[in-house]
């Protein structure tokens, strides 16, 4: 099981490590005061990244070398010269406009490419660009097949005003084979390395949408997007309006229905199970609450057939705990998860779900959580 | 030459001196400086150029009114404050 975990919160990085009895020690935090909205340790050579959002100064990236304990500020991402006819308007800087601004709101999800692609990351950002690296984080290019898009002009805000990567699937595979999930604008892939994308959210359903638009790929709002590791065509995604599910590499997506909700953020797939998947249900969408006030975690074990609730560990109601998209993670064994929420709650479980331990209740609002 | 200060709050990410410059616009005080320290530009301008949202320059008492493209005019004796607005919690 992974040893070293990794919290990013609203007001820094804390990393804790495990002994052997399972328990948790925190470190001194890194960058407190400032919001970490994305964590990425590189399995390929050990770098620790850290993305900032700075209130005053915009968006930093900062990296540690693995092996060293010296934080080096890198390059972000910068979207190139907005044109003329694209300029932004007072008061239109907002979801789905062609006038939002091109410039970086956001790190939203930061991943390394493939084993064979030393070097290589990707950052989903806010507003909707996906950027790649082929050095380590020195320099960024935008994807523009992807950006160039006639439907990215109806993407909507989704989680913030402006609309979102916040997933980026690197098929274990075939490194070329690269899938986004964006708030909201669907899911996309690209067979080839981000030269070009489809659209790939058949059978997806948004609710909220007028109803001959609800099944339109580009309206939809897939909150986050998690594939199996051993069985990479098994993909699934906790939507806006309830669970998806595909096992064809998300040719079609299959509705899937979960009690006590199917609304949530946060998915977590098993690395060797495709069938088996963890959720954090919630009242939607205008409330985003534990259902009655009850925290839980949901598994499924057959593909989403039946759930089943856990929250033994977990705080009795009230509590009004809410885990974000990427405040769930599961390590490679797939029997340890940790949880963040956004009312700085952090848990750990080391029995696949089933009964969970606070590691502690008062950090800054979490996240993201990511194992090491 | 006018004279530009940055804020302590932009001290604390990159060390910057206050400085004398014979720039006409803030935009071209802003490129010297830029040239000098490349690493400034994103904490004080986004990805277009333009002043980030919670930022803030005054020149001789008065925030800019060109926050897009940097047009204010510097005279020769301008005494300019780039500062943090406040906002947040």
């Amino acid at each position: 099981m992974s040893q070293r975990l990794l919290v990013g919160t609203r007001k820094g990085l804390f990393v804790l490590h495990a002994d052997g009895n399972g328990d948790w020690h925190m470190a001194e935090p890194h960058f407190l005061g400032d919001p970490v909205s994305m964590v990425l340790p590189d399995p390929r050579d050990g770098t620790l990244y850290a993305a900032l959002n700075l209130g005053h100064f915009g968006v930093k990236l900062h990296r540690q070398r693995g092996g060293s304990a010296e934080w080096e500020e890198c390059a972000v991402p910068v979207y190139p010269p907005q044109p003329a006819d694209m300029a932004v308007t007072d008061g239109a800087a907002t979801a789905g406009s062609p006038t939002i601004p091109w410039s970086l709101q956001q790190i939203w999800s930061l991943e390394p490419g493939g084993p064979d692609q030393p070097g290589v990351l990707w950052a989903g950002t806010i507003p909707g660009g996906l950027f790649r690296s082929d050095d380590g984080g020195d320099t960024w290019v935008l994807n523009r097949a992807l950006w160039d898009r006639e439907e990215r002009l109806e993407w909507a805000g989704g989680g913030y005003d402006a609309p979102g990567i916040h997933s980026v699937l690197v098929d274990p595979r075939d490194s070329q084979h690269v899938t986004v999930g964006v708030s909201s604008g669907g899911v996309w892939q690209s067979a080839d390395g981000g030269a070009t994308w489809r659209l790939t959210a058949e059978g997806m359903e948004a609710d909220y949408m007028p109803p001959e638009r609800r099944g339109d790929g580009n309206a939809q709002d897939p909150h986050r997007v998690m594939q199996c590791q051993a069985n990479p065509d098994v993909v699934w995604t906790q939507h806006h309006c309830g669970i998806f599910r595909s096992t064809d590499g998300a040719a079609r997506w299959h509705r899937i229905h979960a009690q006590p909700s199917s609304f949530g953020f946060a998915v977590a797939v098993h690395p060797h199970e495709p069938d088996t998947a963890w959720f954090v249900p919630a009242v939607k969408d205008q409330y985003r609450v534990p259902v009655d006030g009850k925290l839980v975690v949901t598994r499924t074990r057959d593909g989403g057939r039946s759930f089943e609730q856990f929250s033994n560990g977990l705080p009795p109601a009230p509590a009004y705990d809410l885990v974000y998209r990427h405040g769930l993670a599961i390590d490679e064994s797939g029997t340890r998860l940790a949880m963040g929420s956004t009312t700085g709650g952090l848990w750990s479980s080391d029995d696949s779900g089933e009964n969970w331990r606070l590691i502690s209740a008062h950090l800054p609002p979490v996240y993201c959580v990511r194992f090491a | 030459m006018a004279h530009i200060f940055f804020a302590a709050s932009i001290q604390r990410h990159v060390a910057t001196p206050e400085r004398e410059t014979d720039a006409r616009t803030l935009g071209e005080a802003f490129a010297a400086i830029f040239a000098e320290q490349p690493r400034l530009r994103g904490y004080i301008v986004d990805d277009q150029g333009a002043l980030r949202k919670h930022l803030t320059v005054f020149v001789d008492g008065r925030p800019v009114l060109d926050r897009q493209h940097l047009s204010d005019t510097l005279s020769a004796d301008s005494r300019v404050h780039v500062i943090q607005a406040l906002s947040g919690g």
